[in-house]
Parts: structure tokens; C-alpha cells; sequence
């Protein structure tokens, strides 16, 4: 007797997606008030899209950026010492590469991001004229290579493993001052002085040694502020909110017109080393206030452990409570760079010709008096474009690392 | 073997000094204010010595002297005869007046921008999200700059680009209407008096009806409300009555040379205020959004659960506990827009930053200036935070 079992006829499952009208009506026209703002958005949007194209179009001073390019990123570097710049920025790509390949997680990211800025400006820099008596690679490929560097970095780092553990350590604290050494020349090559560094180059340099110079004063002040110690805490208190309450452009002037005097035979005292210094003493006070956040996240009983451990309160801090405090503040530390490399364009009111310097020096040429309403427009989207893809890309970084931090905390 | 260890402590334990971490905190810090102390002496002293060689000592006294350069633009009178004291009160008035009108602004911008970026509607959310990243990641001073060559495209005055007969854009600045007080407007102000004085009357009553209750309440808003309801009653009667506003439109109107009525502002402050409110309207956006973000969800349904109206849980439940996570941000942001404003000073506008660096130039009196630019730039900076903390302590959560 054959029994017949029937099988249960199972239905699908009801479709998840939905349809394009669908979407429309529940995104766009989903109340009678979202329909007027869809309406009245798209007119704007049409109108403003279609507008802003074809000035760019048919806009007339684009040459002006394009052929002054060498001017907006170097600025009066000399021509047949170019490879210098783009030697230290290889240097970097190198050592970012292979710490990425070593550490992984948040370093890696910085690499990524690092990588996307270059392969994005190789492509900008497809329209870069070659300069007569160029000693370096074509902009483009000089791009493409950093890129490069940057992923061979990491494979490499990846293969030979922990070894290069403390050889990169040493390395990166001695890229800075081997970056401004290759930038400035000495020893064998020849010199050449900072008033003649600008543009973009200047605009890096200013933010990284704000944050780099200003990393040690910054920690000490925001262990300082936290400190048991009376006289001490008060002297920090007085630093940060001293230099919070004041603008930028006061530190770099008082840094312009007071560093002469404050130090003998002050007079030679260069120009961008005061803005440096400036700078470094602003972001520091920031920089505190940032490591203080991070500070007063970490649980007491992390300290109260480590006492209990026998560990002195130097130990306890280097150990256990600043490692702790400095990975949980890296997204903010990225934030504070993307604001300084913003607010470094502010050196151009002390006299300083960073990129904005040179943007605004290239639409005071004489050559561009004729283009009817001048090439300024044009010029500053430009530089509008390399400051959003520095300041953008850095920020979708720190989202990133933020997002790894809080989800390694579950 | 016993005889090499030494012998136990017998009795008290005395620790010595150099190893007692209360003496050592008392000698760490001696030497901290001594090595601060001489730093800073020494500095002083070195720019004593330069000051001294170059016969530039720091005085006050030129504050008195006629500064002779003229201001663009100023909120109370002033011209180059009067002294440098005056030129830098007209920079500091300056300043607050960008910045409290930048401030209303760009709260108001960024109210909107947080709401948009809230939004059910997929456009308006993404075009806000457009407007942030675009606007948060180029230069202050780069947009600053972008604004105010703009102005300089605007056409000459006899050609001004007309904004609905209310607001001209021409090369010399921008000209707006305004509103402008008849000559009787003392005697209308009596409505505005009396509503203020009914308002107060309601709310210590109702304020002693909570009490004699002990039970808690709200009277504020309907105190508010009423002032209001008997000022403008009282407005309206009287208009029908006497048949004359006390407040007129002043429209400007183009003469031959320059345009009567109305009010006008040069291109540098609108650049200025635009650029300001602009870049000030993101951040704020973003605070905005992050607190409405910030009450959890549950807040919202029980509030919907208890029979409230979406407009009663927004009014009610969402905005009074975002804001406790609103103000401490949205402070800080004030001030960074009160500190941008010597951005102007890229742009020509006469603010505090602007007036103190053309004194300086043409007295040298570095030391002085820089102490009083610090001085006032930190004061402005604590009496918004004063203000603001003030304001911050009342809305918080009152815990038992």
C-alpha cells in the first residue's frame, strides 16, 4: 500500500524589494508637504546644475590654474630641484605602505585614504604641463607611483612580517626631520631656502608639523591638566583655555611680530619657522583638550588595577592609561589635522604663500587682466577641489577608524 | 648568612624625603615655577632689551593720539580725527555686530540643515547632505574670499540686480529694506509694557498655585503667550483706531547717485556674514542633527503610547532632552564663528583683528596691541561661554 505523502507546498517568501514607483511615492511623495519640497528641489537643482555646467563649459580661465600648476603646488620651489618634494612624499608613501602591511586596522585605512588622494590627483595631473628643465617624474605618474609604493609597502610588510617591526618604528621617527632635511637640502645637496617653499607643499608641511611638533606639548599639557598637582594644573588650565579663546590668526601674528623679540638676535628668525611655531602652540592646546576626552574615558579601574599591580604613576600612565586614552582619541586626532590643514590657509594674512597664496597670487597676473571677470572663479575651484579631496578623504577615514573602534569595544 | 641582612626596622618607619611622594610633589612643582618663571623673565627681559635699542617702549599713551585712518564702516561715529582708543572700540563693536547677527543666523541655517538631514523625504536629505560635505571640507578663508570677489562682480549702483524691489546687490554693497520707527513709537511701546506686566502677573500667580499644589508645572510659554496676545491686541486696536503703524517699511529707492531709505551694508560685511553663516550653518547642522539622533527611540514611543500628538512628543519629549546634548556644542560653535571673524581682515573688513594690525603698523606698539586684541578676544569669548553655561545649568536634567 503505497502511502502518498504530500508535500506542504511552501510559498516564497513576500518580495523585499520594492518597485521604482513604490520607492518614489514612499521617498519623494510620501505627504502632501514632501511633494512641494521634491517639486520645488528639483526645479533648483535642474536649474542650478544645468547653470553651474555650462559656465564650466564655457568658462575661459581654466588655463590659468592648469598652467600655473607647478606655482599652486611648489610655488617658487626651483625647477631643477623638484624631485626633492615628490623624494620626501615617496619616503612617506614608502614607510605609510609598510605600516599598513605590519599593523593593519587603522593604519591601513590612513594608507588606503593616503592611496585613493594619489591615484585621485594622478588623474587631476594628466593635464600637467611639463616644465622646461624638470628634473622630476610628469606629475601624473609621480602620483600613480605613490600609489604604488603604497600597496607594495604593504605586500612587502605582509611577507617579511614582524621584522621590520622596529626598523620602521626608528623610521618613522626620523621622517620628519629627514622630510624637511631633503626639502631644505644641507648635507651634499644644495640649500634651498624656505622663502621660497609654497603652495601645497607648504600648506602640508605647516599641518603635519602642527600635529607632529605639537604632539609631545600637547600630551604633557592635557596630563597637566589632570594632574593632582596644584601648580601645575593650574599653569595648563591657564595654556589651553588661554589659546582656546583667542583666533588663530592672533597666535600668528603675535608669533610674526613677538618670536623676533623674544629671543636674541630674534630678527633672523625665518618666516615659516615662526608660523611653525605659532602653529605648534596652537594645536597643542587642542591637541590637550582632545587627549584629555580620551583620558577621562578610560574606566578608574584601569589605573586602580595597575597600582594595585605595584606599577609607580609614570609607569601607570605610559602603560597603561596613555595608550589606552591615544588609541580611543585617533578618530578625533584625524579631525583636528583636517581642521589644521584647512586653517593653515590663514598663514597667507602673515605673508606666507601656501596653496590659497598661490591661488590668489596666480589670478593677480598680469596676463589674465583681459578674460572679462577675471580668472579667480576658476582658479579657486581648482583649489576648492584639492582641498575638499584632501579634507573629504581624510574625513571618511576617521568615520572608519570610529566605526572600528566602536565596534571592537562589543 | 643573617649577619649580611640588615636589621629590621624597630618602631616607626621613617620614609626618607626624597623618597616621600608628598615632598616630592611640593619640590616637583617649586621647580616648575621657578623654571617658568625664568623662562618667561627671560624672555621678557630680552624683549625689554630690544625694545629699549629700537626706542619703541610699550606705552598705553598712544591711545589717546588721533589714530588718522579712516574706517569703512562703523556703528558709532567715528572719523580720523578721533583717537586710536575709539578706532579700536569701533573694531571691537565691529566684531560683535558680524557676530551676533552671524549667530542668529546661523543657528536658524543650521536648525533647518539638521532638520533637513532628518528628513523622510530622500531629495531634501541628500542635498543637505550635499550642502555639509561640500561646504565643511574647503576653507573658511578660501570661501570668505570666494564670497566677497563676487560682490565685486555685482554691477555699478545705477545697475543693481533688484531681489524683489526689497533688496539691491550693486558694487558699492548690498542695500536692503528695513524697518524703521515712526516718531511715536515711545507711545506704542506702553502695549508692549503692559503685556510684559500681565505676563509676570500670570506667571507668579500660576507659579504660587504650583506651590500651594506641590505639584510641578508649566507657566512659562503661557506667560509668554499672553505678553504677546495683549502687545499685539493692543497694536491692533489702536491701528484701527488712529490708523497709522508705528513701524514703517523703509524701501530704498534709487536716485540719481545712491539709494534713499532702506539700509546699506558694504560688500565686505555681506561677504562676511554670508561666508560666516555658511560654513557656521554646517557645523551647527550636524550638532542639531546628532542630538534630535541622541534621545532614544523608546522617548519618542511611550510619548506617542501615552496619547500624545507628534507635535506634543517633538515639543515636549524630543526637544527639550536634544537640547541638553545640543548646547555644549552648539556653544562651542558660537565662539568659533566669533573667532573666524578676523577672517575678515582677508577681506577687508574693519574688525577687531583688522584695526589692531593697522595700529600697530602705524604705531609699532606691538605689545601693547597684542595684549589688548588677547584681551578682548578672550573676554568676548567668556561672556558667551558665561552666557551660554548660564543658559546650559537651567536645561539640565534635575536629578534627586
Amino acid at each position: 500500500m503505497a502511502t502518498e505523502i504530500s508535500r506542504p507546498t511552501s510559498r516564497r517568501a513576500p518580495r523585499q524589494q520594492i518597485g521604482l514607483i513604490e520607492w518614489l511615492r514612499k521617498n519623494l511623495f510620501s505627504t502632501w508637504y514632501n511633494v512641494i519640497i521634491t517639486v520645488v528641489l528639483l526645479y533648483v537643482i535642474v536649474q542650478t546644475v544645468t547653470s553651474f555646467v555650462s559656465w564650466m563649459v564655457t568658462a575661459p580661465g581654466w588655463s590659468a590654474a592648469f598652467t600655473n600648476i607647478k606655482l599652486l603646488l611648489t610655488w617658487t620651489y626651483p625647477v631643477d630641484q623638484l624631485w626633492r618634494p615628490q623624494a620626501a612624499m615617496a619616503l612617506v608613501m614608502v614607510l605609510l605602505g609598510l605600516s599598513s602591511g605590519l599593523w593593519g586596522g587603522i593604519v591601513r585605512m590612513v594608507a588606503l585614504g593616503a592611496a585613493a588622494i594619489s591615484v585621485a590627483l594622478g588623474f587631476v595631473a594628466f593635464t600637467f604641463p611639463d616644465l622646461p628643465g624638470q628634473t622630476s617624474l610628469p606629475g601624473w605618474l609621480f602620483m600613480f607611483i605613490c600609489a604604488v609604493l603604497l600597496v607594495g609597502g604593504d605586500q612587502l610588510a605582509r611577507l617579511v612580517g614582524n621584522k621590520v617591526r622596529w626598523p620602521l618604528i626608528i623610521a618613522w621617527l626620523l621622517a620628519y626631520p629627514a622630510v624637511i632635511l631633503i626639502l631644505r637640502g644641507g648635507i651634499g645637496l644644495p640649500v634651498v631656502e624656505t622663502k621660497l617653499w609654497g603652495g601645497l607643499i607648504l600648506t602640508l608641511i605647516l599641518a603635519v608639523s602642527g600635529i607632529v611638533l605639537s604632539f609631545p606639548l600637547g600630551v604633557l599639557l592635557a596630563l597637566g591638566r589632570r594632574s593632582s598637582l596644584p601648580v601645575i594644573r593650574t599653569f595648563c588650565v591657564l595654556y589651553i583655555e588661554l589659546i582656546r579663546g583667542v583666533p588663530l590668526v592672533t597666535v600668528l601674528f603675535m608669533g610674526a611680530l613677538l618670536l623676533p623679540l623674544f629671543l636674541p638676535g630674534g630678527e633672523s628668525i625665518d618666516a615659516l619657522v615662526r608660523a611653525v611655531i605659532a602653529v605648534t602652540l596652537f594645536s597643542a592646546a587642542y591637541l590637550a583638550e582632545n587627549v584629555r576626552g580620551g583620558l577621562q574615558s578610560i574606566p578608574k579601574g584601569q589605573v586602580e588595577a595597575a597600582r594595585a599591580l605595584g606599577l609607580n604613576v609614570v609607569q601607570t600612565t605610559l602603560l597603561i592609561t596613555l595608550p589606552q586614552a591615544l588609541r580611543a582619541v585617533v578618530p578625533v586626532l584625524v579631525g583636528q589635522f583636517i581642521s589644521l590643514f584647512k586653517d593653515t590657509s590663514l598663514v597667507v594674512i602673515i605673508g606666507l604663500v601656501d596653496l590659497l597664496g598661490a591661488a590668489q597670487n596666480i589670478v593677480g597676473q598680469p596676463e589674465w587682466l583681459g578674460t572679462p571677470g577675471g580668472v579667480w572663479r576658476e582658479t579657486f575651484l581648482v583649489i576648492a577641489a584639492i582641498y575638499w579631496v584632501f579634507s573629504f578623504t581624510m574625513s571618511r577615514i576617521s568615520k572608519r577608524i570610529e566605526d572600528q573602534i566602536a565596534r571592537s569595544r562589543h | 648568612m643573617a649577619a649580611g641582612s640588615p636589621p629590621l626596622p624597630s618602631g616607626k618607619v621613617t620614609i626618607p624625603f626624597y623618597r616621600d611622594t608628598r615632598i616630592i610633589a611640593i619640590i616637583v612643582q617649586i621647580v616648575f615655577a621657578i623654571a617658568v618663571a625664568a623662562l618667561l623673565w627671560y624672555l621678557y627681559s630680552n624683549m625689554m632689551n630690544g625694545l629699549r635699542q629700537a626706542n619703541l617702549l610699550p606705552t598705553f599713551a598712544f591711545l589717546s593720539v588721533p589714530a588718522s585712518f579712516p574706517i569703512a564702516e562703523s556703528v558709532i561715529p567715528y572719523d580720523p580725527s578721533m583717537t586710536y582708543g575709539r578706532a579700536f572700540l569701533v573694531g571691537i563693536l565691529n566684531t560683535v555686530r558680524v557676530a551676533v547677527i552671524g549667530i542668529i543666523l546661523a543657528t536658524i541655517l543650521g536648525l533647518i540643515l539638521g532638520i533637513a538631514r532628518l528628513s523622510d523625504n530622500w531629495l531634501l536629505r541628500n542635498v543637505a547632505l550635499v550642502y555639509v560635505e561640500i561646504v565643511r571640507n574647503v576653507p573658511l578663508l578660501l570661501q570668505l574670499i570666494f564670497w566677497f570677489s563676487l560682490t565685486r562682480l555685482f554691477p555699478r549702483i545705477q545697475e543693481s540686480i533688484d531681489v524683489g524691489g526689497l533688496l539691491y546687490l550693486h558694487n558699492r554693497g548690498v542695500t536692503l529694506a528695513w524697518p524703521q520707527a515712526a516718531s511715536d513709537f515711545g507711545a506704542w511701546m506702553v502695549w508692549v509694557y503692559g503685556g510684559i506686566v500681565c505676563g509676570v502677573v500670570y506667571y507668579v500667580i500660576r507659579r504660587i498655585q504650583f506651590a500651594r499644589r506641590d505639584r510641578p508645572g508649566v507657566a512659562m510659554p503661557q506667560a509668554f503667550l499672553i505678553a504677546l496676545g495683549v502687545a499685539v491686541i493692543g497694536f491692533f486696536t489702536t491701528y484701527f483706531v488712529y490708523g497709522a503703524w508705528p513701524v514703517s517699511l523703509s524701501i530704498p529707492e534709487l536716485q540719481r547717485f545712491n539709494f534713499v531709505g532702506g539700509v546699506t551694508v558694504t560688500n565686505s560685511f555681506a561677504a562676511l556674514l554670508v561666508g560666516l553663516v555658511i560654513y557656521t550653518a554646517v557645523f551647527i547642522g550636524e550638532i542639531v542633527r546628532s542630538g534630535i539622533l541622541a534621545v532614544s527611540k523608546g522617548q519618542r514611543e511611550a510619548a506617542r503610547a501615552l496619547g500624545l500628538t507628534p507635535g506634543q512628543t517633538m515639543r515636549l519629549v524630543i526637544l527639550p532632552q536634544a537640547l541638553r546634548v545640543i548646547i555644549p556644542p552648539l556653544t562651542s560653535q558660537y565662539l568659533n564663528l566669533t573667532k573666524n571673524s578676523s577672517l575678515a581682515v582677508a577681506i577687508a573688513y574693519p574688525d577687531l583683528f583688522y584695526v589692531a594690525s593697522t595700529i600697530n603698523n602705524q604705531t609699532g606698539q606691538a605689545v601693547p596691541v597684542i595684549l589688548m586684541l588677547m584681551a578682548s578676544y578672550l573676554s568676548v569669548s567668556l561672556l558667551t561661554s558665561l552666557f551660554m553655561n548660564w543658559y546650559n545649568r537651567r536645561i539640565q536634567l534635575v536629578e534627586r
